[in-house]
């Protein structure tokens, strides 16, 4: 990464687009679990470097744009 | 039981002229004062009262709590003149205080909007009257016939949206008002105003505006004689259930639950209190002396919420009781977020087996584990609201949930509803 600040960033849900496709569980399972209708219940901790990627792709996957990688802010 | 005599509080609510009987403009302005706003904007007007009103801190009464002049704040920050809606919706059931005070003292409210209205710029005011609610619309309408033809104040627009529960939620009702689709929106940040086309939206519930009218006439150390340095002023608060006058009071914040309840004339043993209303909490008797503040409130787990005290009956089942909040308050959510939609229905269903003694040993533990797993994760607060109440319950009826588990069922669940619905829910369970 060339950026200058590092940004936590995080994923989130959007619950009224949300359908329970359940894709984002299946990419994400280190921030993401199903609950028992499908619906993701999110773990909203900051996305290490690491997952950054996979979260990233999580996102742009989920069918209905519900699933986010988003700023939580800066980190100092 | 001994009588006690508590200080009264008539401030919103008065029993003598500008009182029920006499709603009137004439009668309103002998009892409470003129009321003194610029005709144009005028920035130093504005700042004496947004100061005089968070000097007071009055917070939002209608639910949410939020200090007022904070709102107000954010507001200006955004600029631009926005609309002024007022919240009547009253969803809540078991609430008759927006009631009560758009029959006593509507230019209480239309006053409070007016002077919100100068402070900001605004040039109408929308208020917002369940469909089901024509005598209140009726109430608004003519105090605002009764405002205009006196040549003073803005114009007034009285609009009806569904009765129910969720359309009161403030990203629903603007929805509505902006598109017709009374269904909340998600907010990442609720500092960011809620838009109506491309004006902001300066919403507030109409006792807020009562509280606003009165703090501008009379100033905030006035408003702080009442309640506590914690929970300044007076609040309106619905009590019902085993007591001999059940409605609508005016209170001191921080006046302890059991004497809000002893103000309207006890029946006999409780069995517990719900406080807040149907997304609010149960108290069990033993936290009867909880002051009705949000922090005390928020220590014993449980919300002021629009102020509601149900006081039930021993002979009464809360867990039947709870069953039908639940369901009822499953059949009001909006539809949108899978959480809500699924998990309110199946936390109902376990609750109604439970209460027909007819639930697995299970249920108690799935009951708290899906209330628990639904918490913050809708776009709006209607699921945690009834996690929170149904949670509650089973702490506070924890032996009766204990004793329907172990299959017996309430010999109470039968009694008539003591919680108020406006179309009652159907107990499942007690199908044969």
């Amino acid at each position: 990464m060339s950026t200058r600040v590092a940004v936590a960033l995080r994923v989130r849900v959007d619950p009224v687009a949300c359908e329970a496709y359940g894709y984002c569980a299946e990419l994400l399972p280190e921030r993401v679990t199903l609950d028992e209708w499908g619906y993701p219940v999110v773990d909203g901790t900051p996305v290490g470097a690491g997952l950054v990627d996979v979260a990233a792709r999580a996102a742009a996957e989920c069918p209905r744009r519900a699933f986010l990688l988003e700023e939580a802010g800066r980190t100092h | 039981m001994t009588t006690t005599t508590l200080p009264r509080v008539e401030r919103l609510l008065h029993s003598g002229p500008g009182g029920p009987t006499d709603p009137g403009l004439a009668s309103h302005v002998a009892l409470h004062g003129p009321l003194a706003v610029p005709v144009r904007h005028d920035p130093a007007w504005s700042d004496v009262l947004l100061a005089e009103v968070a000097a007071a801190g009055l917070t939002g009464r209608g639910g949410g709590g939020f200090p007022a002049a904070a709102k107000w704040e954010s507001l200006r920050r955004a600029g631009r003149r926005p609309v002024v809606v007022v919240n009547a919706m009253e969803g809540e059931p078991a609430s008759a205080k927006d009631r009560a005070l758009l029959a006593w003292s509507p230019h209480l409210v239309l006053d409070g909007a007016e002077l919100v209205a100068a402070l900001s710029g605004a040039r109408s005011v929308v208020v917002c009257v369940a469909d089901d609610r024509d005598a209140s619309a009726r109430a608004v309408r003519l105090a605002a016939a009764e405002r205009s033809a006196a040549g003073t104040g803005r114009e007034v627009t009285v609009r009806q949206p569904p009765a129910r529960y969720v359309t009161g939620e403030e990203s629903a009702l603007v929805s509505w008002l902006d598109s017709g689709d009374a269904r909340p929106v998600l907010r990442v940040d609720k500092s960011v105003p809620l838009r109506l086309g491309r004006r902001a939206v300066l919403l507030h519930n109409a006792e807020t505006l009562a509280q606003v009218a009165l703090i501008a006439r009379h100033g905030a150390t006035w408003f702080r004689a009442a309640g506590t340095d914690e929970a300044p002023g007076s609040t309106l608060v619905t009590v019902s259930g085993a007591v001999r006058t059940p409605g609508v009071i005016e209170v001191g914040l921080g006046t302890p639950v059991d004497d809000v309840v002893r103000r309207c004339g006890p029946t006999g043993p409780v069995s517990g209190y719900l406080v807040g209303g149907y997304g609010g909490a149960w108290l069990a008797p033993e936290q009867a002396s909880t002051p009705l503040a949000p922090g005390s409130l928020a220590r014993v787990g449980a919300t002021l919420g629009v102020g509601i005290v149900v006081a039930l009956p021993t002979d009464s089942c809360g867990i039947a009781e709870t069953a039908r909040i639940a369901r009822w308050m499953a059949g009001e959510s909006a539809g949108q977020c899978g959480p809500c939609v699924f998990g309110l229905p199946a936390i109902a269903d376990d609750l109604e087996l439970l209460a027909a003694g007819r639930a697995d040993p299970g249920a108690i533990g799935r009951i708290d584990e899906r209330a628990r797993s639904i918490i913050g994760r809708g776009a709006c607060r209607h699921p945690d609201g009834v996690a929170r109440m149904v949670r509650s319950a089973l702490t506070v009826f924890a032996s009766d949930a204990a004793a329907h588990a172990a299959g017996r069922p309430c010999a109470a669940r039968h009694a008539p509803s003591v919680l108020p619905f406006p179309t009652p829910p159907a107990l499942a369970g007690e199908a044969s």
